[in-house]
């Protein structure tokens, strides 16, 4: 292995690598000791406190699988409606009218201005207040609302990274058998343009999985956080057992879809019959901030 | 009317919250920057174990939401297992705990920035300063590292808004950050609208000026390839 940080070690660098691998081992040993002994302490390693996640399916069927279920749904609900809105935000940002990039822009840096409790919390009274959304269905809808708002928002960018990083030539040939915009961006540059961005889409849906569970802890939404919550009242205080749980099946969840999207970007950039654009899946983090414009290969329009 | 208008405005203390989130986000960047630095050296350092445990790290807090983070600081950490963090009263309890979850979470993703900054430096870089003769402290000090701050600033200023933003997960636990507040004045004022456009402005002023700030330093100080 190859690193520019440094050569390919020879026999001292060897001897001081296992010396700092042993240092390095009895620092994790004496932790994860701690950590055991503390969690001993505290009668948490108590096979009773860990067994009804093994042995009880009435914990997974009557707290966690819901509350999955319910996260799915809120994620996934969040994503298909904030698609469509982020993917018209982020044409009307590349129109060729002012106005309309003014107020697309605008309303794209507003929201991903804004945290998006704040959005979810303002939805959840909105919904009280000037709707007749059932109780029990507002916090589905506030969180739902809240995601939609700042994703949709992040999509938007997301979408015009997309279209921005295909070739100038597409948008030359098409124009040069004479398409309209309209068609121009119908036929030519929307359909290649989700294919680029897909590993992005992907990887903002880790983001919004793990955003539920805001609504989880501060609206009564019963994701899978706020779901598995009471068990400890109903199996003797497993809190760390059953947070282990929550946090382990998060992991999995988001790490599978992790693992997907850089398969995709891999794939889609060995690609030969796609244009080898593509949106990465770390794009995300720099298209989530407000302020930060992106603009590959130094063109500020696919038109110029 | 001016005064009509804001009176519900009374009796809150919307700066001290807004404060708060401030005192949130800054002590959780200094610490997540530390530690975060630490796990990134983890990772680049040539020894297999430490890269080991600094991938692992990264890939399993990263995919862990922060609210399921924060909330096991004080339901596990706290009320559990009894680490208080040297606080006696539950609001510092509560505000270090919050900043404790912030700090592992975020460093989680400031590791991935200063990582991604080190690979943008080529190889060739290095390999041209062995080339003529420079020793490795050199090649580091002289070359990588200074191309590798330079390509870090947009990245890591992106981390920083991010935790601005998610600072807001602390009102899990009653910190009483701005989230906390709004929660509050919505749930006793009328004034739904314009309490939410308040706390939105009040995020604005904080995330916006950071991002065209840091990005403007990021354009400014980055290495043309």
């Amino acid at each position: 292995m190859t690193s520019v940080l440094y050569d390919v070690p020879g026999p001292r660098a060897k001897r001081r690598n296992v010396l700092f691998t042993v240092v390095f081992l009895v620092a994790l040993a004496a932790l994860v000791w701690w950590v055991v002994r503390s969690l001993a302490d505290k009668k948490q390693l108590e096979w009773t406190k860990w067994e009804p996640f093994f042995t009880d399916s009435r914990a997974w069927t009557t707290y966690i699988l819901p509350g999955l279920e319910n996260t799915l749904i809120g994620a996934a609900l969040a994503m298909v409606i904030a698609l469509p809105l982020g993917a018209l935000f982020g044409i009307a940002r590349l129109s060729d009218h002012w106005w309309v990039r003014g107020v697309a822009g605008t309303v794209v840096e507003f929201f991903r201005a804004i945290p998006v409790l704040i959005l979810m919390l303002f939805a959840n009274a909105a919904y009280a207040e000037f709707t007749d959304v059932s109780p029990e269905n507002r916090p589905l809808y506030a969180v739902v609302t809240g995601l939609v708002l700042y994703n949709a928002s992040v999509l938007a960018e997301v979408v015009r990274a997309g279209i921005l990083s295909l070739p100038a030539g597409q948008t030359d040939a098409s124009k040069a058998i004479g398409m309209r915009k309209g068609q121009m961006m119908r036929y030519v540059l929307l359909p290649q343009s989700v294919t680029a961005m897909l590993p992005a889409l992907v990887s903002q849906l880790v983001v919004i999985v793990k955003d539920t569970a805001l609504g989880g802890a501060l609206l009564g939404f019963a994701e899978l956080l706020a779901s598995v919550r009471p068990m400890s009242a109903n199996y003797g205080a497993n809190t760390i057992a059953s947070f282990t749980v929550v946090a382990v099946i998060f992991v999995l969840l988001n790490f599978a879809l992790t693992t997907f999207a850089s398969w995709l970007e891999g794939r889609l950039r060995r690609g030969k019959k796609s244009t080898g654009a593509v949106v990465g899946a770390d794009a995300v983090a720099e298209l989530a901030t407000p302020g930060e414009h992106v603009a590959p290969h130094g063109r500020d329009t696919p038109r110029s | 009317m001016r005064e009509i208008v804001f009176d519900f405005l009374e009796g809150y203390d919307l700066l001290g919250a807004f404060w708060v989130t401030v005192q949130l986000t800054v002590y959780s960047a200094v610490g997540s920057l530390i530690w975060g630095t630490l796990l990134a050296a983890m990772r680049a350092s040539p020894v297999p174990l430490m890269r080991g445990f600094g991938a692992g790290y990264v890939n399993v807090v990263r995919n862990i939401p922060l609210t399921v983070i924060i909330v096991f600081t004080s339901l596990g950490l706290f009320q559990t297992l009894g680490v208080s963090l040297g606080a006696d009263d539950f609001k510092t309890i509560n505000f270090r705990l919050a900043v404790l979850g912030m700090i592992a979470y975020t460093s989680a993703f400031v590791c991935e920035a200063l990582r991604s900054g080190i690979n943008t430096v080529p190889v060739g870089q290095s390999e041209a300063a062995r080339a003529i003769g420079l020793s490795f402290p050199q090649v580091l000090s002289l070359i990588v590292l200074p191309q590798a701050f330079r390509s870090v600033v947009g990245p890591l200023a992106n981390v920083l808004i991010a935790l601005t933003k998610n600072t807001t997960v602390a009102a899990a636990i009653g910190v009483a950050e701005a989230a906390t507040l709004m929660r509050e004045m919505i749930e006793n004022e009328a004034q739904l609208i314009l309490i939410s456009a308040i706390f939105a402005l009040g995020f604005i002023c904080l995330t916006l000026p950071t991002g065209l700030l840091l990005g403007w330093v990021s354009k400014k100080v980055a290495v043309r390839r």
